[in-house]
């Protein structure tokens, strides 16, 4: 056992650090939740800020948000020794803990933003739903108007209304939920991979990108899937925003990068031979190179020359899938390569995934489809699309 | 009437056989609980340790100990307390040369020779029971804790298992026990040093390179130590309050 784990290790680590805490499950968590925060900040943006292009998406970006959030605390649950004490956090949290706060966050994002303002957008089509549905179905659509039946114009006004003011608790609301997650690592004054006041913003910024960049590829595949055409005043608009935000997440982590550079502090030799060597392929390669210069080109290209449509969708799909590769990447290179080296900054371990595992690759790969089927069930259930109501539960 | 009577004669037996705390004892030991110390008030105590770099002649006795006291997983890699060897050349205390084979656990093979144009000296490492601990300030649930009289404690029963006061310990002493999945650490033998006893580890060291010491006991040893040493602790720059004072500790330490 002794040689199997010092393969791999190189100088010196202090003996407890051998093996690695956090798994491939703890990068799914930042990666899921930041999801979730980019598509709630896309749907937002057409109802606080009225930008109607963007229109087409709403719908389909609250439902996204729905679904990885639901799965968001499945990794963390699944990677805890007790995870049947995880209620605990609930019951007797410690204040001063970042990690303890994630509950109380995740709950009040989930109960008082996302499903509130799903529900008052769609309780007009529910009460319908209800009285036009039939078989089983009906009683879940009787039970999710929560007995409130009445949909006259006053009432709808003041869904509207409301509906209103929880977009505007939820875009702090949005920031808050992945802000805190970038905090979680960022307070870590024990790591200087992650110890940076950067790291809430910078994660903030990757999740704005991540949300954006899944939605408009979810978009541009289910209509592709129901056989409608793209609409292209809407992926336009979500592209440039897109472009917006990556052209800020990079400059936040170019600022992180060559603050890092310059102040050359105690560990940078370590953290920089690490990136040239382990973290070359993850952090290099495929981050930075693949998964940012590479989509904000091509983006860039969407502005500055006049394409045909096909051309432009064309790029936004390969843009929108190397942005999704790229921020995982970034969320692998924090969590796994902030464990890669040695708080003694004298040595390095490796990082060994397995598959079947409770911890391996083949949970994490299910834990990334699973938001998949309960999105699909959603849009089965809650049809995004109010003006083809009947058709689109069964192209869903 | 037939119980009680045997509950007298139980009683009347202890009574005669056993006095004071040693009957305590034999309650904690039917009950299957450690032994409350009775007589101990956490508020009087404030511990740390004070450990001379010159005198640790890297033996491991104290890794041995301290696994064979508290049920430290035997395996290689499971360390409450580990013993590291220095080697520093000439003039480049930014580069030295660290090992620490099982932990110092079966001592230290002969590595270097005396006149290589290096030193070579013995660090030992164990839970700095810090006062403003960063493993006590992220643990989610309050699991892990710092007592009145100053000793980090892990409550196994209600860990989570979540990992992050492993990150957030700047020493690497934490890891994670793979029997309980819970966490596990130096508790500075807790339920030695709470009757009067000291350290497995400090108990077994043959050269008293490390020494138990009660901050609150102004006729505690540790205090004409402190006034008579240049002392260190590790990592001062992260601020942690750490009571693991070390006399010649070198530049090179981390």
């Amino acid at each position: 056992m002794e040689s199997s784990i010092l393969h791999g290790v190189q100088g010196y680590m202090y003996p407890n650090e051998m093996e690695l805490q956090w798994s491939i499950l703890i990068v799914l968590y930042p990666f899921i939740t930041g999801l979730v925060a980019g598509a709630f900040i896309l749907a937002s943006l057409e109802r606080v800020f009225r930008v109607e292009s963007v229109k087409p998406t709403y719908r389909l970006a609250l439902l996204t948000a729905l679904a990885f959030l639901l799965v968001a605390p499945l990794p963390l649950q699944l990677h805890l020794g007790h995870p049947e004490r995880s209620l605990e956090m609930y019951l007797t949290p410690h204040t001063a803990s970042a990690m303890a706060m994630f509950g109380f966050v995740y709950l009040w994002y989930l109960m008082a933003v996302l499903l509130l303002e799903i529900w008052l957008d769609y309780r007009r089509e529910i009460v319908e739903l209800a009285r036009t549905t039939t078989g089983p179905l009906r009683y879940v659509y009787r039970l999710l108007t929560l007995g409130s039946n009445d949909v006259s114009e006053e009432a709808l006004r003041v869904d509207e209304r409301a509906g209103f003011v929880v977009t505007l608790i939820g875009i702090p609301s949005a920031f808050l939920l992945h802000g805190y997650v970038g905090f979680i690592f960022g307070s870590v004054k024990a790591n200087p991979w992650w110890s940076t006041p950067l790291m809430p913003i910078v994660f903030l910024f990757s999740a704005i990108v991540s949300g954006i960049a899944a939605v408009m590829l979810l978009y541009m595949a289910i209509s592709r899937l129901r056989g409608l055409a793209v609409d292209m005043r809407c992926v336009d608009t979500i592209a440039r925003y897109l472009f917006y935000a990556f052209i800020i997440d990079f400059s936040l982590e170019s600022l992180d990068l060559v603050h890092r550079v310059y102040e050359a502090d105690e560990s940078f030799r370590t953290l920089d031979f690490m990136v040239q060597t382990q973290l070359y392929l993850p952090h290099i390669v495929v981050q930075i190179v693949l998964g940012t210069l590479v989509p904000i080109a091509l983006l860039a290209l969407t502005q500055l020359v006049n394409l045909t449509e096909r051309a432009r969708r064309g790029i936004y799909a390969t843009a929108g899938v190397l942005t999704l590769i790229g921020i995982f990447a970034m969320r692998w290179n924090v969590v796994i390569g902030g464990q890669l080296f040695s708080k003694s900054f004298l040595g390095y371990t490796t990082y060994k995934l397995e598959f079947a595992t409770r911890e391996g690759l083949l949970p994490a790969v299910i834990l990334m489809i699973l938001p998949f089927v309960i999105l699909w069930a959603l849009v089965r259930l809650l049809p995004p699309w109010p003006d083809e109501g009947k058709r689109a539960p069964a192209a869903g | 009437m037939n119980s009680d009577r045997r509950e007298f004669l139980e009683r009347a037996t202890h009574l005669l056989l056993l006095t004071g705390a040693a009957q305590l004892a034999f309650d904690a030991v039917v009950r299957g609980e450690p032994e409350a110390a009775p007589n101990y008030k956490t508020t009087d105590h404030w511990w740390a340790m004070a450990i001379d770099v010159d005198k640790c002649i890297g033996c491991g006795n104290c890794v041995r100990a301290c696994k064979q006291e508290n049920d430290v997983p035997r395996e290689p890699f499971y360390f409450r307390t580990w013993v590291e060897r220095y080697h520093v050349p000439d003039g480049d205390i930014e580069h030295p040369q660290v090992d620490s084979p099982n932990g110092g656990y079966d001592g230290f093979p002969e590595k270097y020779r005396p006149g290589d144009g290096a030193k070579s000296f013995f660090v030992p490492k164990l839970c700095n029971h810090c006062a403003h601990s960063p493993c006590v300030q992220v643990c989610p649930v309050g699991a892990t804790f710092e007592s009145p009289d100053g000793v980090v404690l892990v409550d196994k029963s209600y860990c989570l298992g979540c990992r992050y006061c492993v990150q957030a310990c700047p020493y690497g002493c934490r890891f994670i026990d793979p029997r309980t999945s819970t966490v596990d650490k130096c508790s500075l033998c807790y339920h030695r040093i709470t009757r009067g006893l000291t350290t497995a580890c400090c108990e077994t060291c043959p050269t008293e390179a490390r020494v138990l010491g009660d901050l609150k006991d102004p006729k505690d040893p540790i205090h004409e130590f402190l006034r008579t040493h240049k002392v260190q602790v590790l990592k001062p720059q992260m601020a942690t309050g750490s009571k693991a004072y070390y006399n010649g500790l070198d530049g090179s330490v981390r």
